[in-house]
């Protein structure tokens, strides 16, 4: 069968799966639209926690990310695993026997404010948000590149099946098809990884197989990698480029970010006990670093097999006429770009931008040797140490899909693949519409506007903010705004800042009072908020160039939320001080939430 | 069994315990993955270089086992101290 065939049987019979599992559990009662009515088993927890964590980004640029970067994106490896150690001993037990239904409810009760609950929702919401439009450009990405259909009718359809399992069965819906989403994505992200590192090393086990030596010589393969890409004019591969403040507080803000992440911590309410929230953390981490232990086997064999099959047996670029077809697909739809600075008629890849800009543009033309006309090459650099300039533009964000094509692995591998990155992307989704319809129907209307809405009311509103949330996701994925990838830096960044420390400070200390955390919240929010925009613009230009020069203390935009999240915390402590303590009613509160017992 | 004695005397141990654990948490990721690493890259386990490895997959490892036996410990600090949940 052809490729795209075999895509949309995989998918339809995904599908097909998530919506039968919707139909056999439809939440009746709101504390099943909104935690599974507290009864979901760690294991399973677990696995749904993992599949929810495990967004788009993580399936389809996280490899790519590291096979580009090389050692500098272990901190992404640390910082998004990390962070459930901090989730299970600093937050996951503390929520679980609070026991109500949402972040801000908590914030908001624990601070004895309903500013304070305000301030959360306005987090939360620009968190998952944010999050959200990430996730529909990856089902955006999938659906265009294996089904050649139109990104809007990829959408639609995506769009609607969130829309029944999400809608009809709320987070009990959720859980059990983010089960099922966490088994379709792992074996899709195994299966090839274990092709390839058997095709390359010989060993099956990609863990193993990135350590060991290439199949049929005696040269470890990491160390062969290294030497090609400093051939290429690049930074060994296991070798540091950044600064180890910049890494340090790099890996900070992702930890924090992880841990303040609202529709992660959810999750841990729908387990029945605390010691269940403990041990459901662990199984989360299992399941998650299945993927994260794979993902740099993965991105250094793409790195090593990319440039390989490129530049050719014998490193001088292989001429675009005999170049695999992949490439030429991948060129279709924009995601790599070649301009022949040289002449030669070769493709070669080194280090260096073989475009002005960030993206290529391509005109109508073809060129004489077949390929797409760009308009917008740059002025060819040599690296030092290398042969020639870089003459490609390959998007990170292809690497996990194209992997399987450029080792050449059958097609049902690589429709595998694309069911693989829907499963990450809607997963993640649906969790993230759980908690913004959760915070729009409980803590804005049920809550501060309109306390008397009957339970009814309220499931039937929270399934109302759903739709309404599916379809701003939907409309962010068709128009993707062209600050997803800043915005998702962002998104951590902001949660590690602003949600992490009052979350924490409200479990492990009872002194901290309103003025102090709405103080320390908006410090850290602003802060955040305003160095990102500083450097990166959003919505209006820049201010100044995001060069090294211009940071602060030299660290990066996406680092930022590590300081952030330390001015939080120095203020809301230093606030409290000054301030008169907490009633007593809340440090009872806090007493009560220490112990698992439920009496006292 | 529940005097406000016995609670401060378990949520001593417990932070005691979280304490230890976040110790080997920093230890493995910030130290031998980021400080460190240039240090431990002089050594080699098979393939990877050890500052390497531990950044890219012994910290993930290290966290996993951390977890477990964070939560296990805790069990039994909630017994000792008799502040277990219920078996309902």
């Amino acid at each position: 069968m052809e490729l795209r065939t075999l895509t949309l049987l995989f998918i339809g019979i995904s599908f097909l799966l998530y919506i039968t599992i919707a139909i056999r559990s439809k939440a009746k009662t709101t504390g099943e639209f909104y935690v599974a009515g507290g009864g979901v088993s760690p294991l399973m927890n677990g696995m749904a926690t993992a599949a929810d964590w495990m967004s788009a980004a993580a399936f389809i640029s996280m490899a790519g990310l590291i096979a580009f970067l090389g050692y500098d994106a272990s901190v992404y490896l640390m910082g998004w695993t990390g962070g459930y150690v901090l989730l299970a001993m600093l937050l996951a037990p503390y929520l679980r026997k609070y026991g109500k239904f949402t972040i801000p409810e908590f914030i908001g009760e624990r601070y004895y404010s309903k500013t304070a609950r305000i301030v959360a929702i306005i987090c939360l919401l620009f968190i998952s948000f944010t999050y959200i439009a990430g996730q529909m450009r990856g089902v955006g990405i999938v659906f265009s590149r294996f089904l050649e259909v139109d990104i809007i009718t990829g959408l639609m359809i995506g769009m609607a099946v969130v829309f029944v399992y999400a809608v009809l069965g709320g987070m009990k819906g959720i859980t059990y098809t983010q089960v099922a989403q966490y088994c379709v994505l792992i074996f899709a992200y195994t299966v090839p990884a274990v092709f390839i590192s058997l095709q390359i090393t010989g060993n099956p086990i990609p863990q193993l197989g990135f350590g060991s030596t290439l199949a049929g010589d005696s040269v470890y393969m990491l160390d062969k990698l290294d030497k090609v890409v400093t051939d290429l004019g690049f930074n060994a591969y296991t070798g540091s480029g950044q600064s180890t403040l910049n890494l340090f507080f790099l890996t900070m803000a992702l930890m924090a970010g992880t841990a303040g992440l609202p529709h992660v911590i959810v999750r841990f309410f729908t387990v029945p006990k605390v010691a269940d929230a403990r041990k459901s953390a662990g199984y989360a981490l299992v399941f998650i670093a299945v993927l994260f232990t794979i993902a740099p086997a993965v991105g250094s064999m793409a790195r090593f097999n990319l440039i390989n099959t490129i530049n050719g047996e014998n490193a001088e670029g292989v001429a675009y006429k005999e170049i695999p077809g992949w490439f030429k697909t991948w060129e279709n739809s924009g995601l790599i770009a070649w301009y022949d600075h040289n002449n030669d008629g070769k493709v070669q890849y080194a280090k260096g931008s073989s475009i002005e800009g960030n993206r290529p543009i391509f005109s109508e033309q073809v060129g004489s040797h077949g390929e797409r006309v760009i308009t917008n090459p740059a002025v060819p650099v040599i690296a030092p140490g290398a042969k020639f300039a870089n003459e490609v533009y390959v998007d990170r964000d292809i690497m996990v899909l194209a992997n399987p094509e450029i080792a050449g692995l059958p097609p049902w591998v690589i429709a595998l693949i694309a069911a693989g990155g829907i499963a990450a992307a809607l997963s993640t989704a649906a969790g993230l519409l759980l908690v913004i319809s959760a915070s729009i129907s409980h803590d804005l209307l049920k809550s501060t506007f309109t306390p008397n809405i009957s339970e009814k009311k309220e499931l039937f509103f929270g399934r109302v903010a759903i739709t309404v949330s599916i379809i701003i996701a939907g409309y962010l994925g068709a128009n993707p705004p062209g600050w997803v990838a800043e915005t998702v830096a962002m998104a951590f960044g902001l949660a590690a800042s602003s949600l992490f420390p009052v979350i924490l400070l409200g479990i492990f200390s009872k002194k901290v009072n309103r003025i102090g955390a709405i103080s320390g919240m908006l410090t850290g929010l602003i802060f955040t908020f305003c160095y990102i925009i500083y450097f990166k613009g959003v919505f209006i230009a820049p201010f100044a160039e995001n060069i090294e020069a211009n940071w602060l203390f030299g660290i990066t935009p996406q680092a930022i939320g590590g300081l952030g999240m330390i001015l939080n915390f120095v203020v809301a402590i230093s606030v409290s001080y000054f301030t008169s303590e907490p009633p007593a009613q809340v440090q009872k509160m806090v007493e009560a939430i220490r112990t698992p017992a439920t009496q006292s | 069994m529940s005097t406000p004695e016995n609670h401060r005397k378990y949520w001593r141990a417990n932070l005691k315990l979280v304490f230890c654990c976040l110790l080997v948490w920093f230890i493995v990721s910030f130290g031998c993955g980021v400080l460190f690493v240039d240090e431990l890259n002089q050594y080699k386990i098979g393939g990877f270089k050890l500052g390497f490895w531990f950044a890219q997959q012994g910290s993930i490892f290290t966290f996993l086992i951390l977890i477990f036996f964070y939560a296990y410990r805790m069990n039994k600090i909630d017994s000792k101290y008799g502040v277990q949940e219920g078996d309902d």
